[in-house]
């Protein structure tokens, strides 16, 4: 007899949420969504959640199980079990509840429109297709099988503090036309991309990784449109100096100067930057958190020479 | 009242690529009770048929014959011959906007061979085509949304016909409970097919004859409902889809002594005959006792595909199996039996897409209808697999067109606004007072299990008498269902018994179709009538309801360049 403890939330009724426990002896092989379904169907009708496809291709079906975001149909429901056979079920984090396990996403889908997600070219296409070789297409094989179900969105931490932040799955919508050989507006969007909420706000946890029910991983392509926007020269922001400054003072020293990093990052003629960093640097002064002024190099320098040397760096 | 020059009912490929057809000059609504991306076309995954001939020569001819013969001659050819010319066109015009698609070591479009097709055809993005193109839509949608307004999540009930012409739809948003009427000087619907009458079936829960039954409601028959089809491979008791790409990049069906059994049925195409045929085949290996282990399932065997090919081109259903069953079909073979999948029957239009009742040559005026919905025909008894994506595609198309050409011409009609919304606001109220001795999930139950076991894959006169009196008396218990959650906000509960309640109209349909039938052509198969009989049913049916129930009536069959002959393979 497995437990499921389900978050529920009615505006209707009442202003707060609560939690519902619905006991069931669950088939062999019944997915979560099998579950859910039928503690509507033969439990309480009123139980809201939503649902299509249940083969893990239209992405109506993302819910939080046990803490995580999960597909619901795509889900063995006794994988999910905790020790007490019990599974906690909540609507998707970092969207606003409507009901029960339903979310509003209007700000997913806004910032899907951010990223202008449609191909754009201005030359004429040809009488047949555009011809694009299979290791081209390999470029965006895994970000078009984005299902847009919410997940990432849902357990992304950034999105916790920041709501300005674009999130996993626009990001992983940019990538799949910053690299379509077809695109032409690669720098644009690179350069769109690099600002303020773009591709430097995130703190490469990995959590969209793990939460992405399809191969579409969204740090990954994030990291992509990284690699993009430092070839195509789009160096001039916080996100792109930082990595570039991290990535030189490796490779001289094999460590980071922690000094010069904050500075290189917001660029040395950047005097409005470098003020804002003083009150920080005075405070770590007298909390004695200062570096070393001298920066020394590890010992086995020249092996870490040699590696960015292979790599041709 | 809101009001749009042309409101859409459906975001699936044939909405959005009519909607598109619109949006250059006219302001168009696009009304869906999911979202966009969760349309059920984003669900096919092997590919979208045109002769481009990118891997061996082939022709729009081969094509067209290809498909006439599939569907057992009860194609209207004229039609035929105009969607299988479209079809190159349309496939470029889907990689210019973007849609990504498998590629040849020269860098064109890939294409793979398929069910009933003589040539490799199908154009693919790896195993998930019609979420490729579902999202390449999407995106145009977003890309226009400046003349495009999208509704998410609201249910279409009736339309609003006058005098032999279409005004508008009546429409309620989920999130909210409230009805509104949307005003409209052209309505197309493209609401999808309805798989989910049966218990084993590959459909979404949103497939459920809610766009069928408005048009039947407002007096526009039905054509040949009896014709549904069943897909091979769907996953043992889950009936999801396993693709029929499976097959055409070279997989076995095997039955419990591990046989090739095609063999038998079809020697020329073996796994690839067309999908009415295998279908049967592999009932008959069941009902023989010939099943896997005895039981009511064969094996679809990729193992020799080897693991780099599957990964290519099948990754999606691999992880389907592995997900669902804990099957790895790199490793071992997959339990399947044939799944409730497609309707070829609907609403009947023309070419053109504008629905028309076909026995009097009658058009709705300001009513057009694409894709699953509707029945042009082109795929008549029987559809060839991917001949279904690209319908949505090329008729979405015309029917845009259609659309587009009549609202620029007409003038909005008047409405009375408050009598339509009374209707549906009394339909919630009789729900809401129902004295709920009776539980909505039986019914549904018992419904899906009689079609599936009355009037599947064989069906007789018996089977079906008994499936039609049962279905009477579900609709009868309907009356008395009990209903938990009486709010507005979204009132999942209220949206499911609605559909229920469609469902248990549709079914019935479809079971009086095929016990009027008395032969077997395509997909609808009469134990006590196997012949095919040219002689009185070369015609479709057009199923009407009246006061007195359901009534029949016929349409001929328009036959160009391909007289029906025998169908073997």
């Amino acid at each position: 007899m497995a437990t499921f403890k389900i978050k529920r939330f009615n505006p209707e009724k009442q202003p707060e949420p609560y939690m519902e426990d619905f006991e069931y002896d669950v088939p062999d092989g019944a997915t979560l969504l099998d579950c859910m379904n039928t503690i509507k169907w033969t439990m309480d009708g009123s139980l809201t959640y939503r649902m299509s496809c249940r083969s893990a291709i239209c992405g109506s079906c993302a819910v939080k199980a046990n803490g995580h975001a999960v597909l619901a149909c795509q889900r063995q429901a006794e994988h999910l079990y905790d020790e007490n056979e019990t599974i906690k079920l909540e609507p998707l984090g970092n969207m606003k509840p409507i009901k029960d396990l339903v979310v509003d996403f209007t700000p997913f889908w806004d910032k899907i429109d951010k990223v202008k997600p449609y191909l754009e070219t201005s030359s004429k296409p040809p009488e047949k297709e555009r011809t694009q070789s299979p290791e081209e297409f390999r470029l965006i094989d895994d970000t078009s099988t984005c299902i847009m179900c919410g997940a990432c969105y849902s357990d992304c931490h950034v999105l916790e503090v920041d709501d300005n932040f674009l999130g996993p799955a626009a990001l992983a919508k940019a990538q799949r036309f910053v690299s379509d050989s077809r695109d032409e507006a690669t720098l644009e969007r690179v350069k769109n991309l690099s600002e303020y909420g773009g591709i430097w706000d995130c703190t490469h946890c990995g959590e969209c990784v793990e939460r992405c029910p399809k191969p579409a991983r969204p740090f990954y392509r994030i990291k992509e449109i990284m690699t993009v926007a430092l070839e195509k020269g789009v160096h001039n922001n916080d996100g792109a100096r930082h990595a570039l400054a991290f990535t030189s003072s490796v490779k001289h020293s094999g460590r980071l100067n922690e000094n010069f990093l904050p500075l290189l990052s917001k660029g040395i003629f950047n005097i409005k930057g470098l003020l804002e960093l003083v009150p920080i640097g005075i405070r770590m002064l007298l909390k004695g958190k200062i570096p070393p002024i001298f920066h020394k190099s590890v010992e086995d320098v020249d092996d870490i020479k040699r590696i960015f040397k292979k790599l041709n760096q | 009242m809101i009001k749009h020059d042309v409101v859409i009912i459906g975001a699936g490929l044939a909405g959005m690529r009519a909607a598109l057809e619109v949006c250059k000059d006219l302001d168009v609504a696009v009304l869906t009770k999911v979202y966009p991306s969760r349309s059920h076309s984003g669900a096919a995954q092997g590919g979208i048929a045109a002769a481009l001939g990118n891997s061996e020569p082939d022709s729009w001819e081969e094509h067209m014959f290809d498909t006439v013969k599939g569907g057992d001659f009860l194609s209207d050819q004229d039609a035929v011959e105009e969607y299988v010319r479209a079809a190159p066109r349309i496939i470029y015009e889907l990689e210019h906007m973007g849609c990504i698609f498998s590629r040849t070591p020269d860098g064109k479009i890939a294409q793979r061979k398929f069910g009933g097709h003589s040539k490799p055809r199908a154009c693919f993005c790896a195993d998930r085509t019609g979420h490729a193109i579902l999202h390449a839509l999407h995106e145009q949608l977003m890309k226009n949304a400046k003349t495009v307004k999208i509704y998410n999540e609201w249910y279409m009930h009736s339309l609003v016909v006058d005098d032999g012409q279409c005004n508008g739809v009546v429409v309620s948003n989920i999130q909210d409970g409230s009805v509104e009427v949307i005003h409209a000087k052209s309505v197309i619907f493209c609401t999808g097919g309805y798989g989910r009458v049966y218990k084993i079936t590959s459909n979404a829960f949103a497939s459920t004859a809610d766009g069928v039954m408005a048009a039947l409601d407002a007096g526009i028959p039905l054509q040949d409902p009896e014709f549904v089809q069943f897909h091979p491979s769907g996953l043992y008791r889950q009936g999801i889809l396993f693709s029929e790409a499976a097959r055409g990049e070279g997989g076995y069906l095997l039955n419990g002594a591990g046989e090739r059994f095609m063999e038998k049925y079809a020697p020329s195409r073996m796994e690839l005959a067309p999908r009415d045929i295998v279908s049967r085949a592999e009932q008959s290996e069941m009902d023989a006792g010939r099943g896997v282990n005895g039981e009511g399932y064969i094996y679809l065997d990729l193992r020799h595909l080897g693991e780099a090919r599957i990964m290519e081109r099948l990754p999606q259903i691999r992880q389907l199996g592995i997900d669902f069953i804990g099957v790895d079909c790199i490793k071992d073979p997959l339990p399947i039996q044939p799944t409730a999948h497609y309707s070829m029957g609907g609403i009947p239009t023309d070419k053109f897409g504008q629905v028309t009742i076909k026995d009097t040559n009658t058009p709705v005026k300001g009513f057009f209808a694409a894709g699953e919905c509707a029945c042009v025909s082109v795929h008549g008894g029987n559809r060839l697999g991917t001949n279904s994506l690209l319908e949505a595609v090329v008729f979405g198309e015309r029917a845009g067109k259609s659309a587009y050409e009549y609202a620029k011409n007409a003038d909005f009609a008047t409405v009375n606004e408050a009598q339509e919304k009374t209707r549906i606001l009394e339909k919630f109220e009789d729900i809401f007072q129902r004295d709920g001795t009776e539980s909505y999930n039986d019914i549904r139950n018992e419904m899906k299990e009689v079609m599936m076991s009355h009037c599947g894959v064989f069906r007789d006169k018996q089977r079906l008498e008994i499936c039609i009196k049962t279905l009477k008396g579900l609709q009868e218990r309907f009356k008395k269902g009990k209903v938990t959650d009486k709010g507005k906000v979204f009132n999942s509960e209220l949206y499911e018994i609605l559909e229920l309640g469609n469902m248990l109209r549709m079914a019935e349909i479809i079971a009086t179709g095929a016990l009027n039938r008395k032969e077997s052509r395509g997909g609808h198969y009469r134990t006590d009538f196997p012949k095919r009989d040219d002689v009185n049913f070369l015609k479709h049916t057009l199923m009407y309801k009246t006061d007195e129930g359901l009534e029949i009536k016929y349409s001929p069959v328009v036959i160009t360049k391909h007289q029906p002959a025998e169908r073997t393979y």
